[in-house]
């Protein structure tokens, strides 16, 4: 049994310890919101936030989230699921991903708001070479790119201005 | 006017063959035929729409959801004729019935040029729109599903209205023309209903006798940018692919497919599969609609069954194909296309004797040949959501969950893989993660009927690596042209030759899908792009010549536009080049009489600055700007692009000017998004895209080796529309094919280097 905590809940999961983490959350915990894309850390689609950053969850072994805080996209926006409080950051990027329409068939998503979020909390207001690095490892087929950066510029004059 | 159709479809079978089945119109497409699907609580209208008590409209949507928000745009013009609000609409899955086959994908299949208006035309669209209408299919692709519903859906929507409008006039026992309807209310004078509380009602709701469409100048929600009804949920996680349906004691499988093309195991230990922790079931895959051959282990979590597969220890049997190599397939196919003929879609004037003569030099009036041969590679689609598909067999029936473009050949192909009749066997369609072409195969789905076929009773979801995806494609053909042309010396092109060198598509994805009208031999999606541009040559000439090799062909995003435009528009800037005319000026006059066409030039010339000095680079490189026009799926689009080379020549698209005219944007930022979707995809293609094949074997398998378009990369694309009236093309592909001719151009305004070949390379030493 490997202990975890995943959007704030502590839960046991009975896998092999080297099973990718994403596999776990997708298959065990049913919280199918992060994305199976690669599985070699090549697009991230799957990316969850380990005690705030940003990782690949489908080359993380479980064994090595054990005892640290995995939020999700089921979690981002939850104050108490949340090891660093990032709620208020990830409602401001939705917020800004809906009014940007960057979403189209929408599956590496999840995966770039998680990233989005890491980002602003890092780094209040990136500029677009900073954008471009840490979107540096995500992959979009329907080309959102374009909104994507005025969305995380956005979310940030949003975050900027309460 | 639709009226004349139901009654004469009212005549029934006595009245039809009375009157002889060739001359009755295409049936009607509002009413199924195993009645109108009213469910939870919803009361059905028709096909397309039902309402519910608590006020919610459903709109019932044969198409697929696979980010070119077709979901939003459908639900507009329901809205629109419905007259109620854009919030009000939920979105639910057509059942499988014919009056939802898709009728555009067979006009679109016919070897017409757009130009040609005349009687034969009308006939055959109108025997095309029948057949399809009986025996065709429920397909999302083709850029057509805006053009196909666009007529059955404001009528659905406008007789539900005049539906509901009677049934209030019949409560309030009042004249219907006393009362009207807004945001989903009908009144008269100070009384009103929504349309919920009439549905609730419980009266007559047989549909109205007479209705009428709004006038396009009182539109309310047509033409406007809401947000897409799918953002939120696309943004928070909640939203379900095929991938993330979860059906109670669901396992999971993987998949090893034969690494040579064609090839089969000869050999493999499901025993020592068997005997890991985990894993339930052993199943070796026999090929259902055009799979690889291969082997299944089933365990309860998919990262086991992955790993199981090495215990496999499968032994392949090559097969023929062992020593299948592109580059072999690609020198064919250059000596095709320089071999020239094969079957001609196109023969205005006498191209041949004009070219002759011009090269004869025998009369000083007969110009002087250009000639130029192109080629491009293999494509994958690599959809982010890799293929998956989750079967629940019983004996006598069976679910499917899958992200599907064709659901009626889902339905099909995993009956027929169980033995069942198909009306037992339910599709569930989810959000699609991608489709570009990929999700019109059934490939997956029917190999993943055989998976859950052993294991009946417990659901089965069959997921693919990347690696699988990448291998095991059905590729956009490789293909080579050969263009010739005569100019003159005033600079007209006096002759265009063009001969294009590929594997047909349609008949080997009709022959796997189980898609009975693909059969017919008519290869148009070969050579569209080629034969049916809007320039007025002095003669022209196009013809394809067949090929035949193993690899998987089938539709990728634009499909036959994907290449023909880079071909064609290529071949186009190097006559403007060689005839010492600007590249705009000289399509002007190519254009000429043409307006449309003509306004989205000048558009994309005037908003990019065409004629003024591009400027450089951030880093101080010069940007040259290329420009390339297209007519795809109804409709034109010309592109601007702005490209510099990095200090390590690396290709850099700083922006891209987009100029569209698409008939009526039902959805303006819609169209932007699919513009902006469409540079990158074909961006993609342009810079880095390219199967390789070597010994039966796909060289690549992720996206390290498959490259594909990222943030840093990506230009900012600025799309403007031209206002239209006429009715609603297709933008879904449109966008792809005038990108990366555009950049080639301005790569030789940049270098001098005509790069004929994709995906772009520059010389080293240029």
């Amino acid at each position: 049994m490997i202990a975890l905590r995943v959007n704030g809940e502590l839960m046991e999961v009975d896998v092999p310890p080297e099973t990718p983490l994403l596999w776990v959350v997708r298959e065990q915990l049913a919280l199918t919101g992060t994305k199976f894309g690669c599985g070699a850390a090549l697009c991230g689609a799957c990316t969850v936030h380990v005690d705030g950053a940003p990782v690949r969850s489908c080359v993380t072994p479980v064994s090595a989230v054990s005892g640290r805080a995995v939020t999700t996209i089921e979690g981002v926006a939850r104050a108490e699921a949340t090891g660093k409080d990032t709620s208020a950051i990830a409602k401001a990027v939705q917020d800004a991903w809906v009014a940007h329409g960057v979403a189209q068939c929408g599956y590496c998503q999840p995966g770039m708001v998680m990233t989005a979020v890491a980002l602003l909390a890092a780094n209040p207001r990136p500029a677009d070479a900073e954008i471009d690095t840490a979107f540096s490892g995500h992959l979009c087929r329907c080309g959102s790119y374009q909104r994507l950066r005025a969305a995380v510029h956005d979310a940030a004059r949003a975050l900027d201005a309460r | 006017m639709k009226r004349r159709t139901f009654l004469l479809a009212g005549l029934g079978a006595g009245g039809a063959v009375l009157l002889g089945w060739s001359l009755l119109p295409p049936r009607q497409r509002l009413y199924p035929s195993r009645g109108i699907p009213s469910a939870d609580g919803r009361i059905a209208l028709n096909g397309w729409v039902a309402i519910a008590p608590d006020d919610t409209v459903t709109a019932v949507l044969p198409k697929s959801e696979m980010g070119q928000g077709v979901h939003t745009a459908l639900a507009m013009i329901l809205a629109e004729e419905l007259d109620c609000t854009l919030a009000q609409v939920r979105i639910a899955q057509a059942p499988v019935d014919a009056i939802y086959h898709n009728l555009v994908v067979g006009r679109d299949a016919l070897p017409l040029p757009p130009e040609s208006d005349g009687v034969l035309r009308r006939v055959v669209e109108w025997y095309s729109d029948k057949l399809l209408r009986e025996f065709g299919v429920m397909t999302t692709g083709g850029s057509t599903s805006i053009r196909d519903c666009w007529a059955p859906l404001r009528d659905a929507g406008a007789i539900a209205r005049a539906t509901l409008l009677e049934a209030a006039a019949r409560h309030w026992q009042v004249p219907v023309t006393s009362c009207s309807t807004h945001d989903g209310v009908v009144t008269c004078g100070d009384r009103a209903l929504r349309y919920g509380e009439i549905v609730a009602l419980g009266g007559d709701l047989a549909p109205a006798r007479a209705f009428t469409r709004k006038a396009p100048s009182t539109y309310r929600v047509i033409g406007t940018s809401p947000p897409r009804l799918d953002a939120r949920a696309k943004t928070d996680g909640t939203a379900i692919f095929g991938i993330d349906a979860r059906p109670a004691g669901l396992a999971y499988a993987a998949v090893t497919m034969a690494p040579v093309i064609g090839g089969a195991p000869s050999s493999f230990d499901a025993d020592a599969a068997r005997a890991l922790p985990g894993v339930r079931e052993v199943v070796a895959l026999s090929g259902a609609n055009g799979s690889a051959r291969g082997v299944a282990v089933i365990a309860n979590a998919w990262p086991v069954a992955r790993r199981a597969l090495e215990a496999l220890a499968v032994q392949w049997d090559a097969g023929p194909n062992a020593a299948l190599s592109s580059d072999a397939v690609l020198d064919a196919l250059r000596a095709q296309a320089r071999e020239g003929g094969g079957r001609t879609f196109r023969r205005d004037g006498d191209a041949d004797g004009m070219l002759a003569r011009a090269a004869e030099g025998t009369a000083s009036a007969a110009g002087r040949v250009v000639a130029a041969e192109y080629e491009v590679p293999f494509l994958a689609h690599t959809t982010m959501e890799p293929p998956n598909c989750t079967v629940l067999a019983h004996d006598d029936r069976a679910d499917v969950w899958v992200g599907t473009q064709v659901p009626g050949q889902a339905r099909a192909a995993v009956a027929q893989v169980l033995g069942l009749d198909p009306e037992r066997v339910t599709v569930h369609v989810a959000y699609l993660g991608g489709g570009f072409g990929r999700r019109l195969e059934v490939d997956f789905i029917g190999q993943a009927a055989e998976v859950a076929a052993a294991m009946r009773g417990t659901p089965v979801q069959v997921i693919w690596s990347r690696e699988d995806d990448v291998r095991h494609d059905f590729y956009r053909p490789a293909c080579a042209a050969r263009l010739d042309a005569a100019l003159g010396a005033d600079g007209t092109v006096l002759a265009l030759r063009a001969c294009v060198a590929s594997q047909e598509i349609t008949r080997p994805y009709g022959a796997r899908s189980g898609v009975r009208l693909a059969r017919f031999d008519v290869r148009k999606s070969s050579v569209e792009g080629l034969f049916d541009q809007p320039y007025a040559f002095g003669a022209l000439q196009v013809t394809h010549q067949l090929a035949r090799h193993a690899v998987p062909v089938g539709y990728w995003r634009a499909v036959g536009h994907s290449h023909n435009a880079f071909f064609l528009e290529g071949f186009v800037d190097e006559l403007a080049h060689a005839a010492g005319i600007d590249p705009v000026a000289f399509r002007e006059r190519l254009l000429a009489g043409n307006e449309r066409a003509l306004a989205v030039l000048r558009l994309a010339a005037a908003r990019s600055g065409w004629g003024s000095a591009p400027g450089v680079a951030a880093d101080g490189a010069p940007i040259a700007r290329g420009i390339a026009l297209h007519r795809s799926f109804g409709s034109i689009v010309a592109q601007v692009a702005e490209v510099s080379l990095s200090p390590s020549r690396a290709i850099r698209v700083h922006r891209v000017t987009c100029a569209v005219d698409c008939g009526l944007a039902i959805n303006p930022d819609g169209v932007a998004q699919q513009m902006e979707s469409a540079v990158v995809f074909g961006l993609s293609a342009a810079l880095h895209g390219e199967i390789t094949i070597v010994n039966g074997r796909v060289q690549q398998g992720n996206f390290d080796s498959y490259r594909a378009l990222r943030l840093a990369e990506a230009p900012e694309v600025v799309t403007h529309l031209v206002p239209s009236g006429e009715p609603p093309e297709g933008v879904g592909e449109a966008g792809l094919p005038p990108i990366a001719p555009a950049v080639a151009s301005a790569l030789f305004s940049l270098t001098g280097q005509r790069l004929r070949r994709l995906p772009l390379r520059l010389a080293e030493d240029a």
